[in-house]
């Protein structure tokens, strides 16, 4: 009997003490899914332009091709409202601390795509003196969209990867 | 890393107020302004450039004559023809070729329609920045049409690298030359369309009206060139002052305006498509028969010497000063780009603007930062 | 090319000091010593039209120990377009100073710093001479001299 009792609370106190696991399962997962939905089709990209594949990004919000059918709103300026930064190509040294200092600024969550081969390995300019080769060593990339520059298309293709991995996004929090 | 934001007051001048405009604004982008402001009046602003600065002339002298193309051409990506253009007439000079006459037709075809992509990119952005949202939208949609038909004779979406030294890369496929004429005679009926909606806008009018006056003796003390120049009454154009290649079989004129201001500059642009449009069909029509480019192998052997090409890219004059010292390398390669000539201009013209302005003012220049820091 | 021959006579036989470098046709090459050049630049302007720069240039010639600046002038004079005058000076490369001349073309203030940036050479005379292109902690060799060799080589 006495036993019983203990055996009781005990399962009353690991069920209290697990209780964020608990409402992880029973809530955690359809919030998760809820957020990270509504995260999903409205990604509001930061107006930054560093070197000439933002032609591409222009074509793409363009009439044409119309990025705006995938969830992702127009380059906008206030970076607290925006949650995603296209690099768009070269990372000069001059930039390479504002592109930081932008990043940091930016609320979470944030992601960020790396467009075009200048911002995944310096491209072309893998011999020049004011190149950073790779964005990578300064901010975390999330999709990376190879071309010089990219295809409009391939753009999209990355948008809709990206949202794939929002989609699955394990946490709550972004990263 | 020491890095400049002058956000602050200083003590001296109470009602300045220093303030930084760019990088990472809609109305800069690449590109920063520092501006002094007095209430919504600017003071004094400087122009801070070099976030797309690549070093494009000292990669130019570690790769030869040939490997030199590709990233030549991404300065100005909107506009890229014309700045191989300006490359390979120099290139050409230094080896004395004789570039086929086919080739020179489809020389100038591939730069008429790269003018009309990056001013289609340039009215687009004005559109914008005057809040004008149609013209943004018909702009960056018919300007995928040009694509097309550069992506139909050349093979890639905007970097044709079609241009080279010799000649051009390939052919024009018998197709694409109806579907040029086509695209032009679609394309002349929709200028019209243009103008109606927003050149003639009295909106538009009133934003860019006697903004940012840039009087003929500025133009020419500052050395701008193309749009802006054209725009002050500057009848700058060097396919008529020197017609290189195959321009003096064309029949074009220059359009010339005397205003001066943001209007002026954006409608020249519209103008130099109309004659654009004529070059093309032109071309189109007489493109003599023949081969369309030398041979000249995959390391050109070109003779020492000094020259100074320069063609009329969309922006203004695109010229090249090339030293060659006998080595299969250029020993020096200096690219003047024309966005880089008009920038002398920016600080003149905001001074005492209003802040909504600087955007109309700034881009009316029709300036392509990554172009003027190579 | 006689025109163009014709405008270096002038150059050349108003200031002595001057050499023609080359001619070709619509362009002329004059190189003059540092001492006279602003004579030199004010009589194109004024006297031949050449009055609308196009744009600076500096190459090194290092094998002679020389840093030459290089002032390309068009001209907006009716039927002068066309003519590009090239306006040299070579000034050792230990002591590279030469004199601004922004007095005569206005436009030559930002090419100027740009040739300042690119070939460390010191124009006397230029009312800012910050880094126009070059990140602003740049302290190594100007990155156009010859013996700067670019990281990635
Ligand atoms: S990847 Fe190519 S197009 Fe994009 S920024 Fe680099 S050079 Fe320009």
């Amino acid at each position: 009997m006495v036993v019983a009792q203990q055996q009781k609370a005990g399962t009353f106190q690991v069920l209290v003490g697990k209780i964020d696991d608990v409402l992880q399962y029973a809530i955690g997962d359809p919030l998760r899914y809820l957020a990270n939905w509504g995260r999903l089709y409205s990604l509001w990209p930061v107006h930054l332009e560093t070197a000439c594949c933002s032609v591409e990004v222009g074509a793409a919000a363009g009439s044409r091709f119309d990025i705006e059918r995938f969830g992702t709103l127009e380059a906008f300026g206030s970076l607290r409202a925006c949650d995603l930064i296209i690099v768009m190509g070269t990372v000069t040294r001059k930039l390479a601390p504002r592109l930081k200092l932008i990043y940091d600024q930016m609320a979470e969550p944030k992601w960020v795509i790396a467009m075009g081969a200048c911002s995944i390995t310096g491209g072309l300019y893998f011999d020049s003196y004011n190149v950073l080769r790779g964005i990578d060593d300064i901010i975390p990339v999330d999709v990376y969209v190879p071309g010089c520059p990219p295809r409009a298309e391939a753009l999209i293709q990355g948008i809709v990867l990206l949202q794939e991995k929002i989609r699955r996004m394990p946490t709550l929090s972004g990263r | 890393m020491r890095m400049t934001l002058e956000s602050e007051y200083s003590p001296d001048a109470d009602r300045i107020m220093a303030v930084s405009l760019g990088p990472q604004h809609p109305g800069a982008g690449h590109f920063r302004i520092r501006l002094w402001l007095d209430g919504d009046y600017v003071v004094k602003a400087l122009p801070d450039a070099g976030y797309v600065h690549r070093g494009e002339e000292k990669m130019g002298e570690y790769r030869n004559y040939t490997q030199n193309v590709p990233h030549l051409e991404r300065p100005v990506i909107l506009d890229s023809s014309n700045i191989l253009f300006a490359y390979s007439l120099g290139v050409d000079e230094l080896m004395n070729s004789k570039v086929p006459p086919r080739a020179q037709y489809l020389r100038v075809i591939m730069s008429e329609i790269n003018r009309i992509i990056s001013h289609m990119y340039f009215i687009a952005i004005q559109g914008l920045f005057l809040g004008h949202t149609t013209m943004i939208t018909w702009c960056m949609g018919d300007r995928d049409f040009w694509i097309d038909l550069g992506e139909r004779i050349a093979g890639a979406r905007v970097t044709f690298a079609y241009i080279i030294p010799g000649g051009v890369r390939n052919d024009i496929p018998e197709f694409a030359i109806e579907k040029g004429l086509k695209t032009c005679d679609w394309f002349e009926k929709r200028m019209g369309e243009y103008e109606k909606i927003f050149y003639d806008n009295p909106m538009v009018h009133q934003r860019s009206d006697g903004v940012g006056v840039l009087s003929r003796d500025d133009a020419i003390a500052f050395g701008a060139t193309g749009t802006v120049a054209r725009a002050s009454g500057l009848a700058l154009d060097v396919r008529k002052d020197e017609p290189y290649s195959s321009y003096s079989d064309f029949e074009f004129k220059t359009p010339v305006l005397t205003q001066g201001d943001s209007w002026a500059r954006a409608y020249v642009a519209l103008l130099d498509m109309r004659e654009s449009i004529k070059i093309i069909r032109q071309a189109l029509k007489g493109l003599p028969q023949g081969p369309v480019r030398l041979k000249l192998g995959p390391q050109p052997r070109v003779p020492a010497g000094e020259v100074y090409s320069r063609t009329e890219a969309a922006r203004g004059e695109m010229s090249y000063h090339i030293v060659s010292d006998g080595s299969p390398r250029p020993y020096r390669l200096k690219i003047g780009v024309p966005s880089a000539k008009n920038l002398r201009a920016l600080p003149h013209l905001l001074k005492n603007v209003h802040i909504a302005d600087i955007p109309v003012i700034y881009w009316s220049l029709n300036y392509w930062p990554v172009e003027a820091d190579r | 090319m006689d025109r163009a021959k014709a405008i270096a006579d002038k150059i050349t036989s108003k200031h002595p000091g001057t050499k023609l470098e080359w001619v070709k046709p619509r362009r002329l090459k004059v190189s003059a010593p540092a001492s006279m050049i602003k004579d030199v630049a004010l009589f194109a302007r004024d006297s031949l039209g050449f009055d609308h720069i196009s744009t600076v240039s500096g190459v090194d010639w290092i094998a002679k120990n020389a840093l030459e600046v290089v002032y390309f002038v068009g001209s907006t004079v009716p039927g002068q377009e066309g003519f590009v005058l090239a306006l040299s000076e070579r000034v050792p490369r230990d002591n590279p100073v030469v004199s601004t001349l922004i007095g005569v073309w206005r436009g030559a203030e930002y090419h100027e710093r740009e040739t300042h940036e690119m070939f460390g050479l010191n124009f006397q005379g230029h009312p800012d001479q910050s880094h126009l292109f070059l990140p602003e902690d740049w302290n190594d060799l100007p990155p156009l001299r010859k013996d700067y060799v670019s990281p990635g080589r």
